[in-house]
This record gives C-alpha cells, structure tokens and sequence, in this order.
C-alpha cells in the first residue's frame, strides 16, 4: 500500500514536472550528451570501477572468471571460460563480450547481475561502446601519475584575473557561458577572509581601518596582517587537528583523562612559523629517528600516538596493539596519500590497485613502535601518557619548548614515538585478524602509486623521505586539496579522502596539478599557498547567486559566485566570544571545560577516573576559544557534535554541514550565547548613545557589517516593544544567567530588552555564515 | 508501470526535473527537509531515492530497543543449563572450549571450573520457554516473546562489541542502527526527533556508553541519535532562558525571520530559508519534547504496570514508558541503554538486582503496546552484547562467582513487529558454551530487523568514499524462521 501510494506520488511529480517542462521550452530536459571523445579517466573509469570492478578488479579472491577489467592485458585476454571469446575487441563493440552481457536482455547473462543491486543506466552503455568503439583504450588513473605544472590557460576576460588560480577558473565558466560576480563588498571580503585566516571575525577597529584605507594594496595588505595574527595558527590547527583526531582522552570504554595537549600547542606553533609542509609532516611522521632529535622534533611525532588507546582490563594486548598499527597506517593512507589504503586491511582492495600485502608492507612502517596494548588501566597521572612518552619540565619550556603553555610545575607527559631496536617482525594478517598471521612482509610503498626506493632507509623517515619525493602524484595533490576545501567550502576533488578509482573526479584537473606543482616548487610553502587563494579574484568574489545560476550551477562547481557556507563549530563559539568582548585569547595549555548541560558525562560513564564526572571551570577559562574545549572521546562537547565537529575517534579530513533543528536550539538557548548576549548589551548601555547606535554597533561587531535601514528599523522596534511589554521579575530572570558579573548601575529592564535584541542577532543566519 | 515511470524519471536530467518540480509541489521540498539526503547538495540522489522506500511491505513501523549493556549472564536468566549444576566445579572439557580465545582477565586463570546458576528455572507459558527465578515478570509475557538463544558475535570485549550490534562494524564512525532507519524510512512525526536515546543505570559493575553508539556516522548528522535525558532540559538547549516565555519567543522568531528574509532576498541563497524552517521545527519540539516527556496523564493502571519507579526520571522504568510513549508519537527508533550487567564477580548478588531493575518494566512495555494494539508494528527488542562463560572467573565458591565475557552464544528476545511470539530459536549445548542449532550472527540479527521495517539490508547503502555501506558490512541472512 504505502509502496503503491508513493509510487503514484512520484507519477503525478512526473507528470507535473512534465507539463511544467513542455510549457517553458528552455527547461526542455536534454539527453545527457556523449561527448566526441570518450576518456578513459573521465569516462568510463568511473563506470567500471563503481559497477564492475568489486568482481572485476584488483581483489585476487573475489575475482569472478578469471576476468580483470582494470587492467587492458586482462581485458583484452581470451575468456578463461571461453577461448574464443574476448571481454573486450577494440574498435568492435559487437564482439565484445562485455557489451553484449551489459546489453544482454537475458537476465541469466546480464551484467552486472540483478543480484548485486547495480545497474548501468543507458547513457554508461552508450560511452562504453563508443569508447570500444575508438579502440578501448585504457590510461593510468589520473591521481596515480604525478603532476605536471601545465600552462596557465588563456581567458577572454583579461581583466578579471588576479592570479594563476583565475584563469583555470575563469576558462571553465567561459566554456559554460558563466561570467563571474563581482568582488564581495569589503564589509563581507573582510569577514570572510579574517574567519577564514585567524577564525575570528574583524572587530570594528580593524573594520575601520579597512573600510579607510582605500589604496589598491589595501587588501593584500590586510592579508598580510591576519597571517601575521597568532590566531592564524590556531585557525589553520583545527583541521589537523581532526586529521591527527587529537583528543583529551584515550577513548573506549573507561575513556580516560590524557595530557597531550602540548602536541596541539606545536601545531599551532608550527603553522605561525610558517614551518613548510614537508618538514610540519617529517618531523610529525619520524621526529624521532631524525639525526640528533630535538626535543621539539621529538613532541612532534605525538602525532602518531593521537589514536585511541585502551585501559579496560581484560583485553587481549596484542589484539588491540594491532588496532593502533592500523588505525596509523589508515591515517596515512586517508590524511597524507588521500586513498582509502584501509580497504585492503582484510583483502585486496576492490577499486583500487593496492593488494592485501602492499597494506601490510606499509603497515610494517608503523609496527615497530616500543608500545604494548594496554599499559595500565584507568588511574592518576602516570596514566595520562602512554609509552613510548617524554617528559616536559618548566626547563623545556623556558628554553626549548618556548610554545607549550605549561601552568603549573607539575610533571607533564606526552606520548610519543620511539621504535625497538630490534625490528618486531610484520605478517600479512589473514581477514585482517590479529592473530591470523600469514606471509611475512618487509616495509614497503604500493607501487602503483610510487614504488620504496632502495636510497630511503627502510624506518618512518624513509617513508616520510617516500612521501615528499617529487616523483610521489598523491602529496601535494592531497594537501593542496584540502586547503582549497578550508577556503572555498569543498575540495576540487570533493572526496578529499579518497583520490582512488571511486573517489570523485577533480573539478578543475588543471588547476589541481598548476597547484600542486607550484607548491612543491615553492618548497612546501603553506602560507604562500594561503595566500595565492585568498588573493585570487576567484576568493573575492561577491556570494550572490541569482536564480540563472542557481540553475546552471547549483552547486557552485564552476566557482561563478563566492562560496557561502556555514562556518565550523568551533569558531560559532569564537564568534560568540570575540564580538561580546569575552574571549580570553591565551593559547594552548589543558584544554578547558565550559557551560554544558548537567550530567551528560556522569550518565555515560564507567564511574572510573578523573573524566567520569564533569567539574567545570570558571572565570578566563569559560571564554576560551572553541579549540580548547577538553575533548573527551566517549562523549564529546555536545554544541561541537550538533555543529558537526569531528567526534575525533579516527582520521577526518571532511566535515559535513548540516543543518539541524537541534543547530536553532543552541543559538537560542546555549547559556555560552545569552550570556555574551547579555555581556554585549551591558556594554553598549554603558555607552552615551541612542538605542539605536547601539543595535548597529552590536550588528556591526557580530555580523560584521553595518545593517541596512530596514534591518535597524526590525530591530529597534522589536527593541522598543520589548522595553515596553518586558516584566522585570522576568527581566531579573533573563539576565542572571552565566557567571559573568553584572554590571551594577544598569536598568535591568532595559538590559533585558537590549539583550534579546542582541541574541536576535546571534540567530541569524548571516551572522555564522561566511557570505 | 510505475517502475518504469520512476526509471525514467531518474534518468532525465535530475536537475531540471527538480527545478520544474519545485514550481508546483511541496511534497519533495517537505521531503527534502526531513531526508536532506536525498538532495545532497540540491540535487535528487537515485540511491537515496531507492533507498528511501521500503523495498517491501513492512512488518514493523517503529523499534524500541531495551539494550542491556555490560552483558547479562544468559545461564541465570533464560538459557537453563541443569548439566552445569551437577558439573559443579569440574574442569570444562578442552574439546569444548576448543580454541575459543580468553579475555586477559582469565587468561592467567589456572583452570576453568563450570559453575549453573545459582538461581532455579521454572517453564511458562503454552510454549513452555524456561524462564528464572529472577525473572518473574518476563516469565508471563513468553507467549508474546521470541527467546533467541543462539546469538553470536565476534568482539569479546565491550566497545567493539557494542559498536559491533549497533553499527554493524566494530571501529566505530558508522551510522548506527537507529540512524539507518531514519535514513531509510524518514520521519513519521516531524516534530520529534527520529531516533532517540534513554540511559538509566544499575547497580551492577558498569560498564560507559558512549555517543558514537548513537551516531548518524557519514549519514546527514539529522539522523543522529538524540539523547533525551532526565530534568528539566530532556534535550539539550530545549528550554528558553528563564524570563521568557512562549509568545516572547514566538514574537524573535517573527522578527528573525523577517531579517533572515532580508537577506535572502539579497543573496538568493536556498541555505537560508531552509535555516529559517529549522528555527520553526526547533520551536515546535520545544512543544512537543515537553508532552511527550509529561507522565500526568497516565493512568494508575499503567502506573502499577510498570512498578513504582517509573515515576522516577532517569530510571529503566520510566525510560520503558517514555519509549512506549515516543514511539506511539511516531519516533522510528527509540534506544535504550540500562548499564550493570557486567559480572565479573559477585554474580549471585549483582545480577539479582539488575534483573530486578529491568524485570517488571521490560514486560509492562510489551504488554502495554498489546493492549493499545501497537505490538504489531512496533518491535521490541531485548538483549545486550554477548554473553557470559559457562565457567566461573575468579573464586568459585559454594554461593559467589563471577563470569567472564564469551561472544559464541548468548540470548536476547524480541517481540511484535512480525517476529513470530511464544517460541524459543536456537539451542546451545548442555554446557551452554557452543551454540547446538541454528546459530544467529550479529549481521543475521540486524538484517532481520531491516527486513521487519521493510528494508532489505542489501539495498540499504550509503555511499562514502567510494564504498557502498550497509548496516550489516559484507554478510548477513535475514532469520526467516522467526518471523510471521
């Protein structure tokens, strides 16, 4: 019944949709073209590697008939089942056996088979064959070849370009008949670009000063000065951090407290220095093993100890050391090469050609470290790093480890990387199972993507050695992706995690490979690379998108208009913070326990350690930024989770963003929101102007513009009729919430009335939007 | 037909059938705004679209799941093993533990005493189900149950076990069970969130639970399971501020949404307005969440039925009949986590209150949903995440012992929602530590549940990078034999 209902839902859609399509000739729908000359990367890989290849492909054991359809000597072979046959005959689609069972009416011999729930629609059947048609050629998969710098494309509109970056842009809207928008107003240039640089919105002085300066370099100037800002560091920390899935707990089940926040206090450190991208990865991967290790090289490598570890008793040790091997080489796989290496953990890959073996050669990488599966169970301060750890004294810091922000003179351990002098032997495990171990391996790189020269030492520095090879297609690609994602909403390959066969194709292959070429060249130089974004016309253009492109674009792929989108959780509170005037901008340190609701840890917990029960802070430490909230991996900071921060259990490098009844909720009620509200007002009542200087200022400081007449005109009258109806029993209620002391000598009627004003304005949906 | 109507309508243009749709209907916008997967990035997904249909009829409309974490002991509460009283203290023979691994708490353990419960079996019922003493209440209802006694997975410690029954996989970031089905089902109530979760907590060693339990995974985060917590805030951030009221803040969001207007009208950003329908959903579960959180109007009948502590928030009680209440209101998966069921030691002692805990509320839910005629589209479900050993950890005594982990078998039991009542399936050996017939993997176990809502859970994938996903991995047979 309720399958018929919603078929007929969808029948009357068509029909509808029909009619509205008849009626209006330019929404005629056109058959999807097959272009004249079919690409085997762009073309047809796709089809076969996400309809053919999971029986087809790289997996020896799953492989059906004998019949490899990702690789042409395979494809063009005679059938093991049939000699005479051929799955494929260039030129000749007729007597390709793998047309005709795609095309097949026969059920029994269809491909693929109604059983695996796939199906080629008729469009994939026309590029197959036309792609048969012109000789079936295959090509190495794009991401597997490493990138040539091309020539930056010629445009009709040379005025518009301001780097490199513009003309690869510019040329594909030139070929959709697209002109770009205009450059942003500077009001919303400047919060864009200071959200995207320093996490923060601009504050009026440096609104000002940009509104003032009027010089063609103003611009450039002010990027300058936000890479310059400390904040700069903190902003670009945030998605390594959900990269590293750095944590302020060891994760499972009793989920205790651990110290390694020093490793967040480097990072940060690491991108104010501009440390190139090379060397922040380098000394992160093998500190350690590098030639008179500094005790800063040394913190680095806490990078590959962020995963969980476990202090439930009664575990099977070496089942869970396995875990913490894999969960490394997964990283590295999905973070640093951009491929889902993890799917060859149990088997060959199915999509990709990265065999079981290959996965347990790079395995055998990580699988040296001095570390047992479980060190201790729950319990004091010796538990908050596990070994292999360094200590840090009040000495380190004054001299060496000049950035960690260390409070206290109590002992401070980090854990981090260190390898056995002997070499712990590596096994292909059988099933991916810890104690199924099969052919012993040596280290090793898959070689379809760059085979382990002999010249790198068989340890973590050989692979980090490995990683930055000029000749290795994935690392630059990868980050520079990535970057692009932070600055323009999504990557030009929109799966950032996955550059493989069933990955997404680039939007803009040119640009991708112009950008990692000029990166590599530039030696790995992030900040440079920041700024060849944001400086591009691509960046500054304004975020208005009319109803035609809407249409021609929805999603914004040819970049015609600026990118608008939500920003992260983290920096809503920072938002919040730094336009009431609360936020205490210390850096680094323990990270701090805000305002959350009662009882979400003591409900979740095991009842064992110094994380079962939630004792918040108080005073400097409620206004730290969003970054520093403790992260505890069972159950993570509740705003941060609605707001789609990562859970920080394993290695993210996308963030979605949704948009939830529970996101209203929060901004309505989150007594971090109506406490700035009410901060923010008291402030501007204290200042001698009229009600309504102080509704634009408080727009100003947190939408980071000056509102139009009607938005001053909607927000002063509901201000006046609040003053008016307001009770101030109910008045004394509002404003008594947070810790923040109220200021005395103030009406709190007008306080109150001021406040909801305020707290109106934190709700828009403008106000956390970069636009 | 009207298969190849759907067909063709996926195969043109998505796009413009999408923009001309919206001229005239507001069914997919409505749509849309519940299942934002379908239109990732405005755009129809065809695997969303197929996957966001029940692929047949169903059997079961809502679930609620009674979890019992920590893992009760099947030997003192439904598997009756008379064997092991008389092997009491014996070695358990070699041949039968085969080459089952050891948790490391027994690991070291010299030998491996058999210990049967200390507590006694009875029969019930016309299907004559053994049932223990410590189980009055569920002994009336096995007519209306279905004991599976053959239960098996492949974790043997507790967070990948738990992660494994809930999402199928035991690493962790995958959508959990109740978040596939919002996904595959969408949203009977749109005023209430689709998947909620209820934590209460025994006295029995405990063991934590955690979010990802609950997580949508790389599922729309409106999936995500919401957890209803006792007090005056049942969902987080539901409550106005103090000193303002209903009309107040109906009279901001007129006002936001005249600002958020303006913008739109500057922008022509569809991000906007669908920010503003939030707002309006958000206003009107801060309704919602409060009536169906009030037990007032509950009756004395229903009161007894469930026992005396179901007007205590927070307690196992007055989670089961918050769910009943929940799930009556059209929430499609409702979860509940009852924490103590990990005895290592002190069994005799510990799991007699936690069957306590649990007993009475347990039955009162299956039978009060047979009485308002809801057990048949709603399946209830029993259990936790493996089971225990057959032979004691630690000190055996003539009263005190303690059982470690054992993932071969373990016992839950269902009811309504299509599983066939009154029969028990599945049987281990007379030592209770290898299942005899007919084994139920996790896997087998989650496809069945699909298969009750009308979901084949082969059907049922997401895709993420690269892969297509499902609730139960790479295998998984629905168990036919259990259902009507």
């Amino acid at each position: 019944m309720r399958k018929t209902s919603f078929f007929l839902f969808i029948a009357v859609c068509l029909v509808i949709a029909f009619q509205c399509c008849t009626s209006n000739s330019s929404n005629q729908p056109k058959e999807e073209k097959v272009p004249e000359r079919i690409s085997y990367n762009f073309d047809i890989r796709p089809i076969l590697s996400d309809k053919c290849l999971a029986c087809h492909g790289p997996d020896a054991n799953k492989r059906e008939a004998g019949l490899r359809l990702d690789l042409a000597e395979n494809a063009f072979q005679a059938l093991k089942e049939n000699p005479k046959a051929h799955a494929l005959v260039a030129g000749k689609p007729e007597l390709s056996a793998a047309y005709l069972r795609i095309t097949s009416k026969d059920t029994a011999l269809l491909m693929p088979p109604p059983s695996s729930n796939l199906k080629l629609s008729q469009h994939e059947i026309n590029l197959i064959e036309k792609w048969i048609k012109q000789g079936a050629k295959y090509e190495k998969h794009w991401a597997f070849v490493a990138p040539k710098k091309p020539a930056v494309p010629e445009v009709k509109m040379t005025d518009w370009p301001k780097n490199e970056i513009d003309n690869f842009i510019l040329q594909k809207q030139e070929e959709q008949g697209l002109k770009p928008n205009q450059e942003a107003d500077k009001e919303r240039l400047l919060k864009r670009l200071s959200l995207d640089l320093n996490g923060l919105p601009p504050g009026l002085q440096m609104m000002d000063e940009f509104l003032a300066d009027t010089s063609p370099a103003a611009y450039e100037k002010m990027v300058d000065k936000l890479l310059r800002n400390a904040a700069y560091g903190e902003k670009m920390a945030l998605h390594w951090l959900d990269l590293a899935r750095y944590a302020d707990s060891h994760g499972y089940q009793d989920d205790g407290y651990r110290t390694q926040w020093p490793w967040r206090d480097w990072v940060i450190h690491a991108f104010n220095n501009n440390m190139h991208y090379n060397d922040f990865v380098t000394w992160q991967m093998a500190g350690d093993l590098m030639p008179k290790a500094t005790k800063e090289q040394l913190l680095a490598t806490g990078f590959n100890r962020n995963h969980k570890i476990t202090e439930e008793g009664g575990i099977i040790p070496e089942e869970y050391r396995i875990m913490y091997v894999t969960d490394r080489n997964d990283l590295f796989g999905k973070g640093l090469l951009g491929v889902t290496l993890e799917c060859a953990h149990c088997h060959d890959h199915k999509y990709d050609p990265f065999s079981q073996k290959e996965y347990y050669q790079m395995f055998a990488f990580f699988n040296n470290v001095k570390e047992v599966g479980i060190e201790s169970v729950i319990g004091g301060p010796e538990t908050y790093a596990k070994k292999p750890l360094m200590e840090i004294s009040n000495e380190d810091v004054k001299n060496i480890l000049t950035f960690v922000n260390k409070q206290d003179t109590n002992r401070l351990i980090v854990s981090v990387m260190g390898d056995l002098d002997t070499t712990r032997k590596t096994y292909v495990l059988k099933r991916g199972v810890y104690d199924a171990p099969g052919e012993e391996v040596q280290p090793g790189t898959p070689s379809s993507i760059l085979p382990f020269s002999n010249k790198y030492p068989k340890n973590r520095l050989g692979l980090s050695q490995w990683l930055f090879d000029k000749k290795n297609p994935l690392t630059a690609r990868v980050y520079v992706n990535i970057l692009w994602q932070e600055f323009f909403g999504k990557g030009i390959v929109k799966t950032s995690g996955d550059f493989g066969m069933q990955g997404e194709l680039p939007s803009h292959p040119a640009l991708l490979d112009w950008l990692a070429s000029d990166f590599m060249e530039h030696n790995w130089d992030i900040k440079r690379l920041v700024k060849q974004m944001v400086t591009s016309a691509t960046y500054r253009q304004s975020a208005v998108v009319t109803k035609d492109k809407l249409a021609a674009d929805p999603d914004n792929i040819l970049l015609a208009r600026g990118p608008r989108y939500r920003i992260h959780a983290e920096f809503i509170k920072d938002l919040v913070l730094s336009s009431s005037g609360l936020l205490n901008k210390t850096i680094g340190g323990p990270s701090v326990k805000p305002y959350q609701p009662a009882g979400l840890w003591e409900g979740a917990t095991s009842g064992r350690g110094l994380l079962s029960v939630y004792n918040q802070d108080h005073g400097g430490s409620l206004y730290r930024r969003g970054m520093y909230t403790l992260i505890k991996r069972t159950v993570p900071p509740p705003t941060m989770g609605i707001f789609d921060a990562s859970n920080r259990d394993l290695c993210e490098v996308k963030r979605l963003k949704t948009n939830t009844p529970l996101q209203a909720l929060v901004m309505m009620n989150d007594p971090a929101v109506l406490e700035a509200s009410r901060v923010l007002a008291a402030k501007l009542l204290q200042e001698k102007t009229e009600s309504e200087a102080k509704i634009v200022k408080a727009f100003r400081l947190i939408v980071c513009r000056t509102p139009s007449e009607k938005e001053v005109g909607v927000l002063t009258a509901y201000y006046n009729k609040e003053l008016k109806t307001i009770k101030p029993e109910a008045a004394k209620k509002m404003v008594a919430i947070g810790e923040y002391p109220i200021t005395k000598n103030i009406d709190i009627k007008t306080l109150a009335a001021l406040m909801r004003v305020v707290s109106t304005i934190y709700n828009l949906e403008e106000t956390i939007t970069k636009t | 037909m009207e298969k190849e109507i759907l067909e063709h309508g996926l195969n043109f243009n998505r796009r413009r059938f999408l923009s001309s749709m919206s001229l005239g209907i507001g069914g997919i916008a409505l749509g849309s705004l519940l299942m934002p997967d379908l239109f990732k990035n405005g755009e129809l997904d065809e695997e969303a679209l197929v996957a966001g249909m029940p692929h047949f009829a169903p059997k079961a409309k809502r679930v609620i799941y009674l979890f019992q974490n920590g893992a009760p002991s099947q030997q003192e509460l439904f598997d009756y093993k008379p064997k092991l009283r008389d092997l009491f203290g014996k070695e358990i023979p070699p041949s039968v533990r085969g080459n089952q691994r050891l948790t490391g708490m027994t690991a070291n353990q010299a030998s491996f005493p058999l210990v049967g419960s200390f507590v006694d079996f009875k029969q019930y019922g016309e299907s004559r189900a053994w049932v223990s003493d410590l189980l009055p209440y569920t002994s009336k209802i096995v007519d209306d149950i279905c004991i599976v006694k053959s239960m098996y997975t492949e974790a043997i410690n507790h967070d990948p076990a738990l992660t494994f029954l809930q999402t199928g996989s035991q690493q962790g970031n995958r959508p959990s069970m109740g978040a596939w089905l919002s996904y595959g089902l969408g949203n009977e109530n749109k005023n209430l969130p689709n998947f909620t979760v209820l934590l209460s907590r025994g006295v029995g060693n405990g063991q934590g639970v955690y979010s990802k339990l609950w997580s949508n995974g790389f599922l729309d985060s409106v999936h995500q399971g919401v957890q209803f917590s006792k007090g005056e805030d049942p969902v987080l951030y539901l409550r106005d501020p103090e000193g303002m009221d209903r009309k107040e803040r109906r009279e901001m969001l007129d006002n936001l949404s005249e600002l958020n207007e303006i913008s739109y009208q500057e922008f022509g950003d569809p991000e906007i307005t669908a920010k503003v329908k939030q707002y309006e959903m958000a206003y009107r579960m801060q309704t919602a969440v409060p009536e169906v959180m009030d037990l007032s109007k509950e009756s004395d009948d229903i009161i007894k039925l469930y026992g005396p502590d179901c007007l205590v928030p927070g307690t196992f009680a007055a989670n089961c009949l918050l769910a009943r209440k929940l799930s009556e209101n059209g929430v499609r998966f409702v979860q509940l986590y009852h924490q103590g069921w990990d005895q290592h030691g002190n069994l005799p002692f510990e799991i007699t209150k936690q069957a306590k805990d649990v007993d009475q509320a347990s039955a009162a839910l299956v039978t009060d949903l047979k009485q308002r005629g809801l057990l048949d589209e709603t399946l209830v479900i029993w259990g936790g995440e493996f089971g225990r050993t057959s032979y004691t950890q630690g000190k055996l005594t003539q009263d005190n012992y303690g059982r470690d982990h054992h993932p071969r078998c373990f016992t839950i039991w269902m009811a309504g929602g299509g599983i066939k009542p009154g029969i028990v399936y599945g049987e281990t050996d007379e030592l209770g530590y290898n299942i005899a017939s007919n084994p139920v993997h996790v896997h087998d176990f989650q496809a069945t549940i699909l298969h009750q809502l009308g979901l084949n859970h082969e059907k049922l994938v997401f895709k993420h990078l690269g892969r297509r996903y499902r609730l139960t991995d790479v295998s998984g047979k629905v168990v036919n034999d259990i259902l009507i």
